[in-house]
Formats: structure tokens, C-alpha cells, sequence
């Protein structure tokens, strides 16, 4: 069922693609094949194999159960709001959160993962930061 | 002798106390990267180069530095495959079946040492292959036009999914995808953009970096989250290296067939496109085992049974570096990594590498020689170190892994944007993976996707739209059937390579590709 799901949805992606090289807008500057025609014929490609994705579908692949689909999701977003929280916060304290959080879920107890989280966040400053000089994310005090 | 006298060059830019030392270190933590479960050898470099990228280092020492790793990951795919039953990286698969026997004889110092010098040969032979074969490739590529160069394109993707392939269809789509990534952003032609519904952002395209690194590492990272507690991770017991870390000199003549079957096997397996060591491994222990298993023992724990894919893998490594640095077309996830660090760094592979930057191609092989034998230096009688290594758990590696990521992919460009991206392509890259639509032809799509166009659009320039130019040359006729043929055989021969009995379809899932 997956395959015949997932088939379908790239056929109707493999269309909005078709439909959007339709959009790209022609430019006074053309040669004979333009901006058009490889994305299109990519859309046909793709559009061709979802469609035997969803006439052939593989076995049912293993899914897991409903809350480590939570859990992959969750972990999604807290990395999206490390994305966001960085220019904030800095790398240390992002980091710090993001590292505990990620320990935590991995199977650390709750002291373990504070000191797992401290223990990445100040070992890559350092390796990276001070000893490499690559640049961090500067939070408001400075690191 | 031209390439040796190359070589001798390289070998006078590779001697550098710089360029030693990244080999060393290079060497070092591909050891590390290929022995820990959860980072291999494609995930492992595609995390350092945006760092190697952002810390300024040059063309040549950046990829001596990048290619140790991988070749220092052949060798640490086999530690864990040995000890664990658990394979470090894929192409360590095949070591698990007579390896990891062994070491419950209590053999496990010899088993790692046979490997270690199996694959120490494997890589040795691989690299003086490369010395000799990726020349003649250069002379074939210098006749290539537009037309040439886009049926390879076509080539390289058909066969990528190659004999491993479960499922063409999904190779092809994976392809696909690829390729439609790397269509957005400003067209280099004409000007316009394409698909990038006014996002800014979208105009310059999408790093291939932050897509590589999200496929490759961060969706690493959802498995360990999806299969959490489902490992546990273990004991000093099992890490403690039982028997003699020096082979008896008995054992490695009775190997030595095996080893030099397995190498042969596994650098013509490399050199193909669509072939990574993955498979150059398991083509030599099926040989290996059809040629001489005559008592029936492998798999109860041959020594044969681990030089042979060992050297295997160690060859294949080498070989895939043939068509990467001489045609700028990869055959597996790793080189497609190692092209994407090149093209970062304003670096074209292709014939001419290896004229406009020989001192780059011939630095870097003659850092394989000197890190071939660093690595050899490091795994017999360090063996014991990098065996502890295995006993970081999880909860701690991957934390630092995905954190690692970010801050690899935030140098790049120190945006926000960055980052979002490489969230969404770690989903999409775990997804895929649980769907069994390989990621490699991704990568390779969004990496080639604009050359080939270009060749493509160069083409119909020259022929002024005329369809049939694209198969007006011997060589790119040949070129269209062989990517046929490649595409249609292994449907045609059903699913060739299986995963080996004893592999739960977890580990096969969680087993970094190469």
C-alpha cells in the first residue's frame, strides 16, 4: 500500500513539475532547446516511474510504530527551531539544548543527557572554534 | 613511462609535513568512521567536507585529506563487522560471515590482521590500477563532445542503481528527483529562474552539500531515533581481541589466492560504473566461496572467507576513483561525495584534471600510496585501540554526529535556510530509506543534473536541434547501449545481490552505504 501511496504521489508531483517548467518564463536569450525541455522530459521520467511504483508495489516496508514516527517528527522539529533559535541564543546554548535533547531520546537518563548535551556543545566549540577557527553562531553573550 | 614520472611528482607534492599529517589524520579517523556503527564511509566524508570547505584548506590537501578518510573507512568497516556481527559500513557486510565465527573461536586477532593485510592489498593493487588505467580513460574522455558526454550521464545513472538494484523503477526515480532538485534556482543560460516561486533562497539552487549532508547523515540519525533500544550496545568483553594480533605465516600463504582473487574481482567491480565496493565485496566472497570452499567451512569462520571480500572492498575502493577523477562521473555514494567536494572547490573532474591540475590528481595518488601504508601501520598493531572505539554508545555518538552536521552545514553559508534545508532532507532521506529508493542516484542528480544539461542544450546548439546528433558517434552509440543494457539486465536477472543470512533487515537498513 505504501508503494501504491507514495507511486501516486510522485506522478501528481511529477505533474505539478511539468506544470511549473510551463511557468518558467522565456528569456530573449534562447537556443534551440531552452530552459523548458530537460526539466519536462525529467518530469516524464519521474512521472513514468511512480506510475510503475504504483502498478508494482514492493513488499510493505517495516514502519514503525506511530510514536517513533512522533518521535522522528519531533526531533525534525526541534532541529528547525535550532535553525531558527541560532542566530538567537548562539551555538553554545542552541547546541547544549539540542545535544541533552537528542541523548535524552537516545536512551540517556536525565543527567547523563545534561552532561552528554554540555560535553558535545563545549567539545565542538572547542575542536572547532578555538583550535580550527571555524566561525559559530554568536549568541548575545559573546558565544 | 608517462604516469610514473607523474607519479613521481605527486609523490614530491604529497611529502609535504602538511599534507602528511592531514593523510595521517585523514587516515586516522576514517579508521574510527568506518568502525562505528551509524557512520560510513559516505556519511563520514560528506560531514568534513563542508568543514575542510570552510577552514580554507587548498585543492590538494583538502580531497588527501577526504580520500584517507574513505580509504581509512574501508579498513574500519571490518572491526565491528569482526567483533560485533554488526557490519561498521555496507561494504563490510559480506566480513561478517566468516569474520565474526572466527572471532567466537576465539580468532579474532587473526581474523583482523588477515583482513587488515587483505585490504591493505586490495587498496595497494586498487591504487597502482588507478595510476595506469585513469589515463588511458583520460585519452578515451579527450574525444568526447557534448553529445558524448551527456549518453555517459544517461550511462552513469541507468547503471547506478546497478546490479543491486531490488527495484529499477525506484533507482530511476530516485534519479529523477535528483535531477529535478538540481534544475532549480537561475538557469546558467538564459537567465530565468526555474522553480523557485520567488523564494530568494531558491534562486542559487540547492547546495549539493546541505543535500548531502541531510541525506546522508541527518536521516542517519532518524534510523538511531526510529530504532532506539532495539541495539544494545556491547560489552568490554566482546571489544577485547582474543588470539594472536600476528598471523601465523601458514595462514597468510593459505590466504594469499584468496586475497589476490578478491582484488582482481573487487577493482574491475569498482572500476564499473554502478558498482561500489559494496558489491565488490560481496562479488568476491561469492567467488571466493564458489572457487574454494571445499570442505564446506565458510561461514563457519574461513580465513579465507574475510581476506577475499576485504580486499574486495579495499580494491573497489581504489577502482571507483578511476571513473570519478578521469570522467567526473562516480559510480558509488562515497565518490559522489568526493566529486562534491571537488566541484566545491572549483575543481572540474574529467580529462582535464588531469591536464590543467595534474599536481592535484597525482598529489592525491601518491597520498593513497603513503596512507595505504600508514593505514596497514595502524591496523595490526593498533588494532586493539580502534576496537574500544566501538564502545561509545549511540546516545552519545549520535548526538554529536548530528550536531557535527549542523555545524558543518552552518559554515557553509551561516544561514538559517541552510539548516531548514538539511532538516528536510534528513526526513526525506530517512523516508526514502525506509522505502528502499536508494539516495545515491539523488545525490548524483542534484550533482550532475546541471552538466548534464548543459551538454545536452551545448549539443542541440551545435546540431541546431536536431535530436540525432545525440547518436551520430561510435562512442556515444556504444555509450546509449551500454546504459540500456544496464539498465534492462538486472530486471531482466531478478534480484542478484541478497543481503547475507544472519543480517536482520534492520542492520541491512542501518549499514552505511558506501
Amino acid at each position: 500500500m505504501t508503494d501504491r501511496i507514495f507511486g501516486g504521489a510522485m506522478v501528481l508531483l511529477a505533474a505539478f513539475f511539468i506544470w511549473a517548467a510551463y511557468q518558467i518564463q522565456l528569456s530573449f536569450i534562447t537556443d534551440p532547446l531552452g530552459p523548458r525541455a530537460f526539466p519536462i522530459v525529467i518530469g516524464v521520467v519521474l512521472g513514468l516511474c511512480g506510475l510503475v511504483i504504483a502498478v508494482k508495489p514492493d513488499p510493505e516496508p517495516g514502519w514503525p510504530a506511530l510514536s517513533r514516527i512522533v518521535e522522528i517528527l519531533a526531533a525534525a522539529v526541534i532541529f528547525f527551531g535550532y535553525g531558527q533559535l541560532l542566530p538567537e541564543l548562539g551555538f553554545l546554548i542552541c547546541t547544549f539544548i539540542v545535544g541533552a535533547y537528542l541523548a535524552w531520546r537516545l536512551g540517556c537518563g536525565l543527567i547523563e543527557a545534561i552532561i552528554a548535551g554540555a560535553a558535545v556543545s563545549i567539545g565542538i566549540y572547542v575542536v572547532f572554534h578555538l583550535i580550527l577557527g571555524l566561525s559559530l553562531a554568536r549568541g548575545p553573550f559573546g558565544f | 613511462m608517462e604516469a610514473l614520472s607523474s607519479l613521481a611528482d605527486g609523490f614530491s607534492v604529497a611529502f609535504t609535513l602538511q599534507n602528511l599529517f592531514l593523510a595521517f589524520v585523514g587516515c586516522f579517523l576514517g579508521t574510527i568512521i568506518g568502525a562505528l556503527p551509524g557512520l560510513g564511509p559516505s556519511n563520514g566524508v560528506a560531514i568534513l567536507i563542508p568543514l575542510a570547505f570552510t577552514l580554507g584548506l587548498p585543492a590538494t590537501p583538502a580531497i588527501i585529506l577526504l580520500t584517507s578518510v574513505y580509504y581509512g573507512a574501508m579498513y574500519g568497516g571490518r572491526i565491528s563487522s569482526i567483533l560485533l556481527n554488526i557490519p561498521g559500513d555496507e561494504p563490510a557486510m559480506m566480513t561478517t560471515l566468516d569474520g565474526y565465527p572466527m572471532a567466537m573461536k576465539g580468532h579474532a586477532g587473526e581474523a583482523l590482521a588477515i583482513s587488515g593485510i587483505a585490504s591493505f592489498i586490495g587498496s595497494f593493487v586498487a591504487t597502482w590500477g588507478l595510476v595506469f588505467l585513469a589515463p588511458v580513460l583520460v585519452a578515451i574522455a579527450l574525444l568526447f563532445g557534448p553529445a558524448e558526454y551527456f549518453a555517459l550521464y544517461v550511462l552513469a545513472f541507468a547503471t547506478l542503481g546497478g546490479l543491486s538494484a531490488k527495484n529499477q523503477a525506484k533507482s530511476a526515480l530516485a534519479a529523477a528527483i535528483g535531477l529535478g532538485i538540481a534544475m532549480i534556482g537561475v538557469d546558467g543560460q538564459t537567465g530565468v529562474p526555474r522553480f523557485s516561486f520567488g523564494e530568494v533562497h531558491l534562486y542559487d539552487g540547492i547546495d549539493f552539500l546541505v543535500a548531502i549532508v541531510g541525506l546522508f547523515a541527518v536521516s542517519e540519525v532518524f534510523l538511531f531515533l526510529e530504532h532506539r533500544g532495539e541495539r544494545s550496545g556491547p560489552g568490554e568483553d566482546k571489544v577485547k581481541i582474543t588470539g594472536r594480533i600476528m598471523p601465523p605465516v601458514s595462514m597468510l600463504k593459505d590466504t594469499a589466492g584468496a586475497t589476490g582473487r578478491g582484488t582482481m574481482i573487487g577493482f574491475v567491480a569498482g572500476v564499473l560504473p554502478g558498482a561500489g565496493a559494496s558489491l565488490g565485496s560481496f562479488l568476491a566472497y561469492a567467488f571466493e566461496k564458489k572457487w574454494s570452499d571445499k570442505d564446506k567451512s565458510f561461514g563457519t569462520g574461513n580465513p579465507k572467507g574475510i581476506a577475499a571480500p576485504e580486499a574486495g572492498n579495499n580494491a573497489s575502493a581504489g577502482g571507483a576513483l578511476v571513473p570519478m577523477l578521469a570522467l567526473g562521473v562516480p559510480g558509488s555514494g562515497t565518490t559522489a561525495v568526493l566529486l562534491a567536494m571537488l566541484l566545491a572547490l572549483n575543481i572540474t573532474p574529467g580529462p582535464l584534471l588531469f591536464t590543467q591540475n595534474a599536481d592535484v590528481v597525482w598529489g592525491l595518488i601518491a597520498a593513497l600510496f603513503i596512507g595505504n601504508v600508514m593505514l596497514l601501520i595502524m591496523n595490526l598493531p593498533l588494532i586493539a585501540l580502534f576496537a574500544r572505539v566501538l564502545l561509545i554508545p549511540v546516545r552519545y555518538l549520535m548526538p554529536a554526529v548530528a550536531m557535527i552536521s549542523f555545524v558543518s552545514v552552518y559554515g557553509i553559508s551561516g544561514s538559517t535556510f541552510d539548516i531548514t534545508m538539511v532538516v528536510l532532507f534528513g526526513v526525506l532521506g530517512w523516508f526514502l530509506r525506509k522505502i528502499e529508493v536508494p539516495t545515491v542516484p539523488v545525490v548524483l542528480g542534484i550533482l550532475l543534473g546541471n552538466a548534464m544539461e548543459v551538454n545536452l542544450r551545448r549539443e542541440m546548439t551545435i546540431s541546431n536541434g536536431d535530436l540525432w546528433a545525440l547518436i551520430d558517434s561510435p562512442i556515444s552509440i556504444v555509450l546509449w547501449l551500454l546504459a540500456i543494457g544496464g539498465f534492462v539486465f538486472p530486471i531482466v536477472m531478478g534480484q542478484i545481490r541478497k543481503k547475507p543470512a544472519g543480517i536482520s533487515a534492520t542492520e541491512k537498513e542501518m549499514a552505511d552505504p558506501d
